[in-house]
């Protein structure tokens, strides 16, 4: 076990996996020499030469449509579109064609491929640096979403993803790249280096696709959350000493509904905690079902916690992150509601 | 006061409409054997005029003439004629079904048969197409179960894609065919990917594309191209220029500006304009292409010039937007009657035979057709079960929460 950050530990995860697997490839925009504008390919071009880890054109819907026709002839490609936020050109290739391969050929044809994309504000990143399109993602039969918060997760999910037989998006908090982020943007940030779950193997492990982590056991409410705000609700609990359960998806589909019933049925209370936009977000999906197996446990309405709709804002962007001060406030209420 | 009038917004318009006379006098036929055949290994910036004229083998007179004919064996010519009067019996026995209310839709590709029949018989085993849903041709040609083909399109018990596919959109990893999308141009981009990973692991096998002039709009095309001409993959890539989208003829996409094949010199990969009614010629080109390709010279981009005899699908009515004769008049004639004309001239083939094989097709499809019946007409014999199956290799919990509640 060696400390990483979640770059060291997402570049891990390739360069375990290419050692293992000559069929495992890496490619996208700036991946090859350069490493990657935030360094996740880093040396892998070097140790594995430029046929197994190159450049790509600014092209997305290129970069997903070559890697699907890779991932057909049996190849297992790890792509890389540099900012989700950037991912919109191939969601034709994501949608119709990845997500489809097996089901349209009855299994004739596969497309295991895995696109990594980092996800969320918090960067200082403006409306095309910081979205958060997971739920454009979740809404597609035949697609697995990831969203790790950990150095550990990624590197255990990344592994699974690469080595799953059904296409992945594996989107990756970018803020919390470098270390963990509570939301208070006015302390001085934090680094991997002393976290617990920046403790990782060196070695090849994986970590089941589909299962939640309960990141702190509670009794006042469930906050069902994940990426970044894992760390927020977590700051939150911390501020306002309410007892609340903090569930970590870490895969958003399939959604992990049993470890989230659990906790509703014992806590009586939800709120679901996401940077993405209010409307027709994950939350929507995850209140339903909460509703649907937990009505007669529940003591308050549920409430969903998000980012506003509207574009991701520059100038304004801790008015529109949700931060641990708002998700105090609205935990109280949520906590003293009859 | 200003030197500058009011803009003037163009949209380009078919030379004819419905009710007017077929007018083809623009469009320009090159003598058979008049242009020159490069060596597999020539810069694609010494070929570039082979991207506005048009490559073509048989004369009006039947016979092969020119740099590119090429001496072909006995037995592949004849399989390539019976194979293209095949599809055409294929194609007429589905309409024939289709109207009969036993399949809900259908596509033929008449006029079009040289094309996909012409370069599958220039590929190797292990090659992978990656077809549009007009080249039945590539299946047809092969050994592929018709009565399969047949109980795709009737979406039956025995439907290998399980009900899940519009009819026509067939799948055969085995038979080199991969899965027909119905967004179009989609798989322009998977055939360099396929074929990039096909260099990647040092193999030998090839791809091919499929598109039609009207999806070379698509993003995809062009996603294909650049990743086609960045990494030199061995990859064929087609247009079938068949002069029509639906209603919209090739100007709407682009075509009276520049050929098609003209596309690929911006990218700098050799590209060649060919007469797609004449088998010689397809499988001359399509030889030359693939030859490059397994050579590891890179992509090759082929623009195949026909026309679409058909309507666009049994939902659409052609003499909406064109002339009821224009395929009649169409220059550059009927591949099956060009190739046949040809191979009675050598004497490998007779009026006779011709009008046996003819007989031995249709009632070929029609047991076929009363076998692939026998397990179900128009989704009958499909199974609910299959809606669920196959979306992951594995079914998650709330798939199997769904089907439980479907009750199936």
């Amino acid at each position: 076990m060696v400390q990483m950050t979640m770059i060291e530990a997402i570049r891990s995860a390739m360069d375990v996996t290419m050692e293992r697997d000559e069929n495992v490839v890496v490619f996208g925009e700036d991946v090859g020499y350069f490493g990657g504008v935030f360094r996740c390919t880093a040396g892998l071009q070097k140790k594995y030469g430029t046929s197994r880890v190159f450049d790509a054109p600014i092209n997305e819907s290129g970069i997903v449509g070559a890697g699907i026709g890779m991932a057909v002839y049996g190849l297992r490609p790890c792509i890389e579109v540099q900012f989700a936020d950037y991912i919109y050109p191939a969601y034709d290739q994501i949608v119709s064609e990845a997500a489809r391969i097996r089901y349209r050929s009855a299994g004739d044809f596969t497309a295991p491929i895995t696109i990594r994309s980092p996800v969320g504000g918090g960067i200082f990143g403006g409306q095309t640096h910081s979205q958060s399109p997971e739920a454009l993602f979740t809404h597609v039969s035949g697609l697995k979403t990831i969203v790790p918060s950990t150095p550990y997760d990624a590197k255990g999910l990344l592994i699974a993803s690469i080595e799953d037989d059904d296409p992945v998006v594996f989107f990756e908090p970018k803020r919390l790249y470098n270390g963990p982020f509570d939301g208070h943007h006015e302390r001085p940030a934090q680094n991997w280096t002393t976290h617990p779950l920046g403790n990782v193997p060196e070695g090849h492990y994986t970590l089941p696709i589909g299962k939640a982590a309960i990141r702190r056991e509670g009794s006042a409410a469930t906050i069902v959350t994940y990426g970044t705000m894992c760390f927020v609700a977590e700051a939150a609990v911390q501020e306002t000493g309410i007892d609340a359960e903090i569930i970590d998806l870490r895969t958003l589909l399939p959604l992990d509904i049993e470890t989230i019933t659990q906790s509703v049925m014992k806590t009586g209370r939800c709120m679901v905690l996401h940077e993405a936009t209010l409307t027709s977000g994950f939350g929507a999906e995850i209140a339903a079902q909460v509703q649907e197996n937990c009505f007669y446990s529940l003591e308050a309405p549920i409430l969903r916690v998000t980012g506003w709709d509207t574009p991701y804002p520059h100038a304004q962007e801790w008015d529109y992150f949700p931060g641990p001060a708002r998700v105090g406030r609205e935990l109280k209420e949520l906590t003293e509601a009859i | 006061m200003s030197d500058y009038g009011p803009l003037s917004f163009k949209v380009p318009e078919p030379p004819v409409r419905p009710g007017d006379e077929p007018d083809f006098s623009d469009f320009e036929v090159p003598k058979a054997g008049t242009v020159r055949k490069p060596g597999v290994d020539t810069d694609a910036q010494d070929i570039k005029d082979l991207a506005t004229t048009m490559i073509r083998v048989l004369n009006r007179e039947g016979d092969v003439v020119g740099p590119w004919a090429e001496e072909l064996d006995k037995d592949l010519l004849l399989h390539a004629l019976r194979s293209m009067l095949r599809t055409r019996a294929f194609d007429e026995r589905m309409m024939t079904l289709q109207r009969q209310g036993k399949t809900s839709f259908y596509m033929k590709c008449t006029g079009e048969e040289a094309i996909a029949i012409g370069q599958q018989l220039a590929l190797s085993e292990g090659d992978m197409n990656f077809p549009t849903y007009r080249q039945q041709g590539l299946l047809l040609c092969q050994d592929y179960p018709v009565v399969d083909m047949i109980c795709q399109n009737l979406s039956n018990a025995r439907d290998p894609l399980r009900g899940r596919q519009l009819p026509v959109l067939y799948s055969s990893k085995k038979h080199g065919f991969f899965t027909i999308s119905g967004n179009l141009g989609t798989q322009y981009i998977h055939a360099v990917g396929w074929a990039m990973a096909s260099a990647i692991r040092g193999d030998t096998k090839i791809a091919t594309a499929w598109i039609g002039d009207g999806s070379t709009a698509e993003n995809d095309f062009h996603a294909a191209l650049v990743n086609a001409s960045v990494y030199q993959p061995p990859v064929v890539l087609n247009i079938v220029n068949n002069q029509w989208a639906i209603s919209s003829f090739q100007g709407i996409a682009g075509g009276d500006q520049a050929t098609f094949a003209e596309r690929a010199l911006g990218y700098g990969i050799p590209s060649l304009r060919v007469d797609g009614n004449d088998f010689m010629a397809v499988h001359a080109v399509s030889k030359w292409a693939i030859e490059r390709a397994r050579r590891n010279l890179g992509p090759t981009m082929i623009e195949w010039v026909t026309y679409r005899v058909a309507p666009h699908s049994t939902s659409d009515d052609p003499s909406k937007y064109r002339p009821r004769e224009e395929s009649a008049a169409w220059p550059l004639g009927d591949p099956v009657l060009r190739l046949k004309n040809h191979l009675i001239k050598v004497g490998l083939w007779t009026e006779e035979r011709h009008t046996q094989a003819e007989a031995e097709f249709d009632g070929e499809m029609r047991v076929a057709a009363k076998e692939a019946e026998s397990y179900g007409v128009m989704g009958g014999g499909s199974s609910a079960r299959d809606i669920f199956e196959d979306v992951y290799k594995e079914m998650p919990p709330h798939l199997v929460a769904q089907r439980q509640k479907l009750g199936v």
